[in-house]
């Protein structure tokens, strides 16, 4: 299937995909980050249970120390 | 158009800033400058002598708890502004309270689990309200990595998004202050859309 990961195109050839197992595809281990599909945030403790669907439009932002 | 018809415009609105440190005092700073009718902040840190590398305090003022000081040099720079000081720990519970009526609220808090469960309580118990995040300032110089991301209507980024603080890499005044007034100009960028034909570059 097609996403859209933060404005650009990408591929994962698979069925179904959750956000942890994008997360693990792409091998994004960087913990602290905030994730919105089609513009709805998904809370970290619902990673492995909310699905990313062909066409969905992922942002995903890093949040790093200092202020 | 005149600064004097943007000030005015400007203080109909209600601004919340959620951290009193290097992003919050700075960014409160250029807000109270442009006009904003209203500022809500909130932080409970007293003002110690390492913070003044960076934020908008004054030797003589630590000891103080960062909110009174901050209501305190805003009302020096702008007396026709209203300052509400909020000294408590921004928690899920309290931040739609403290920030109830704001048009826009800005994340300015040091830590990053604290961003994260701003972020989460505002956009989920917020709907509909600007967010502009404070994401990767430490250290000095690399101007260019500092940029700005609209992720969507309610979520802005100001940030080089990669550098985290730590020892070696401390937070410094001119980036901490770059980042701070990347945040409030885009503050008044949303309060200013209805006007935005006027901008021209």
């Amino acid at each position: 299937m097609t996403i859209i990961l933060n404005n650009r195109p990408e591929v994962f050839d698979v069925e179904h995909l959750s956000v942890s197992r994008m997360l693990e595809l792409k091998r994004f281990t960087f913990r602290m980050r905030i994730i919105k599909i089609n513009g709805v945030l998904v809370p970290k403790d619902r990673y492995d249970s909310t699905s990313i669907m062909e066409g969905d439009n992922v942002q995903m932002l890093y949040l790093m120390s200092g202020g | 158009m005149r600064f004097a018809e943007i000030r005015e415009h400007l203080s109909h609105f209600r601004v919340g800033i959620a951290g009193a440190g290097g992003l919050g005092s700075n960014c409160a700073v250029a807000l109270a400058r442009s006009g904003v009718g209203t500022i809500v902040i909130s932080d409970f840190d007293v003002i110690e002598p390492a913070n003044l590398n960076r934020q908008y305090y004054f030797t003589s003022q630590v000891g103080m708890l960062k909110t009174a000081a901050l209501k305190e040099n805003l009302s020096r720079i702008n007396p026709d502004i209203i300052v509400i000081a909020h000294a408590e720990k921004l928690n899920t519970k309290n931040i739609p309270v403290i920030f109830d009526g704001c048009d826009v609220i800005v994340e300015a808090f040091d830590k990053d689990e604290m961003k994260e469960m701003l972020i989460e309580t505002v956009q989920t118990s917020m709907p509909g309200i600007p967010l502009i995040v404070g994401s990767g300032l430490a250290g000095w110089g690399k101007s260019d990595a500092i940029k700005f991301r609209k992720i969507d209507d309610t979520l802005y980024v100001c940030g080089d998004e990669s550098t985290t603080v730590d020892e070696e890499l401390p937070p410094m005044g001119p980036r901490v202050a770059m980042v701070a007034n990347m945040q409030a100009n885009t503050v008044i960028e949303i309060l200013m859309k209805q006007f935005k034909d006027y901008f021209r570059v």
